[in-house]
């Protein structure tokens, strides 16, 4: 069982998309665990074959528990078990032949994974829908691929049943209202030991961002539809450029010290239309131009929103970015999700008077706020990462296209 | 296009984005956005899907003009060819 984010101690198995004998890949979906925030599609993190699966769908078990066992794929027979004891049990989570760990790799490749016959795939969306629906997922007919049941797929089979007593639910799991409830207790033990743990200091900085909306504007003439380009992608860019500029603020404090994290994986707080909030992570920001961000973000948010995450997706963050432009506020005093020590919060942009060269003009504003960690920092270092993100913004020509070097 | 047929397109393309989504009773002057809770990136997507399925880009500046059903219906009327 990975863990699936800083604050989940246990999973249950939804479901296995995969049976004893079959070939799996690096990056396969193998699984569906429910944490208490999301259903959660498991990655393969190894190429292999499937000897044994060792949890029961609709089974808690702790992070750490050994979920199944691979073989290595070229070995014809089966070999019992990986290299290591093949009885590995629960508690081992080193074993790196038996956990399926989220592991970011090939894309999804759930479709080249042999159609099992059965009450087949369920989408996580369709899952819960069901849940909430009363729908008796056995009698669901899936016209998606390989006989996928998809969302549209529950809502057509409640349309044509009559409301009768509530149907048992088919598979273990959160109901809407509990699954709520958890991701409250969890939001609030989080939060909870932020405030109590972590002294904050807060900074703002209003940024001018016209020569960035002029930039997204002319870029966007030219991006084809898919591509096109949110003014909040150069944001995610600019905070990933000042990140690697001022590593003081990227990493994590852990035992009363801080730990520079390698990379700049961003955390990205989105609000889910159900209440509450999931953060996954966009791993390696700051190899990514605004184009290439764009596209992380859009395929995050489809799969955060459509309730089919996937384990590499929930990655520990480095730095967490609050954007709640879109809510209309002018700024954010954000909280620190620990062990990390800072978060970058932007609020609404909007056209207010400002002063340019002299003159009063009306330019499209934004507050860019950081919450950091005054056990890691000071607020010259913060100081220091808010104008950083302030000089990416002011030169997207160079700043949003390039790689970083 | 008519307006029928514009209404129809727009309630297609927000329901990929917002399933479950219903234009039905929404007024005319609402606004799309609040309405159906669409941040800037649904809100492209949106203006994505709509594309799509009109056969033409629809720009940014234009996207402005999607914002309340009575604006987009308008926008889509006078821009699809009938």
């Amino acid at each position: 069982m990975p863990s699936l984010g800083a604050d989940m101690t246990e999973g249950t198995v939804l479901e296995w998309l995969v049976a004893p004998g079959d070939v799996v890949h690096r990056g396969d979906i193998v699984a569906v665990v429910d944490t208490t925030k999301s259903a959660v599609e498991v990655e393969c993190f190894d190429d292999g074959v499937v000897a044994s699966l060792d949890v029961d769908p609709g089974t808690k078990v702790p992070v750490g528990t050994v979920l199944a066992h691979l073989t290595d794929a070229d070995g014809g027979t089966a070999v019992a078990g990986p290299p290591a004891a093949p009885d590995t049990h629960a508690g081992d989570a080193a074993e790196p032949d038996a956990a399926a760990a989220p592991a970011p790799a090939a894309p999804p490749t759930a479709t080249r994974l042999p159609h099992r016959g059965g009450p087949g795939r369920i989408s996580p969306l369709a899952r819960r829908l069901a849940d909430e629906l009363g729908v008796d997922l056995a009698t669901v007919h899936g016209t998606g691929l390989h006989g996928v049941i998809r969302a549209e797929d529950v809502r057509a089979a409640a349309a044509s049943t009559p409301a009768t007593g509530a149907a048992s639910p088919p598979v273990a799991g959160h109901d809407a209202p509990a699954r709520a409830l958890d991701m409250r207790r969890s939001i609030a033990a989080l939060m909870t030991r932020s405030n109590t743990e972590i002294p904050h200091y807060h900074l703002a900085l209003t940024v001018d961002l016209h020569r960035t909306l002029e930039w997204v504007r002319e870029r966007n003439l030219e991006l084809s539809l898919a591509e096109r380009l949110v003014p909040a992608a150069c944001l995610l860019r600019a905070t990933a450029l000042a990140a690697r500029e001022v590593p003081e603020l990227n990493g994590h404090w852990v035992e009363d010290a801080f730990r520079p994290a390698e990379h700049v994986d961003l955390g990205l707080i989105l609000s889910l239309r159900s209440g509450g909030l999931l953060v996954p992570a966009i791993a390696g920001a700051e190899e990514l131009d605004a184009v290439a961000m764009m596209t992380r973000v859009r395929d995050l948010t489809r799969r955060a929103r459509g309730g089919r995450l996937r384990g590499s997706d929930l990655d520990p963050p480095s730095l967490t970015v609050s954007n709640l432009g879109d809510q209309g506020v002018e700024s954010v005093a954000g909280v620190i999700y620990p062990p990390q020590v800072a978060l970058v919060g932007f609020g609404a942009v909007s056209e207010r008077p400002w002063a340019v060269d002299g003159m009063l003009g009306v330019r499209p504003l934004v507050t860019v706020t950081l919450a950091a960690d005054h056990r890691a920092t000071d607020g010259a270092i913060g100081s220091r990462f808010l104008k950083a993100l302030d000089r990416a913004l002011q030169d997207p020509a160079s700043t949003m296209e390039q790689k970083e070097r | 296009m008519t307006p029928d047929q514009a209404r129809a397109v727009l309630q297609e393309a927000i329901g990929h984005v917002v399933p479950g989504a219903d234009l039905g009773p929404l007024p005319d002057d609402a606004d799309l956005r609040d309405a159906f809770e669409l941040d800037s990136l649904d809100f492209v997507e949106v203006v994505e899907q709509l594309s799509g399925i009109v056969g033409f880009r629809i720009e940014d500046h234009e996207a402005e003009s999607l914002r309340t059903v009575e604006r987009a219906t308008r926008f889509l009327t006078a821009r699809a060819p009938a």
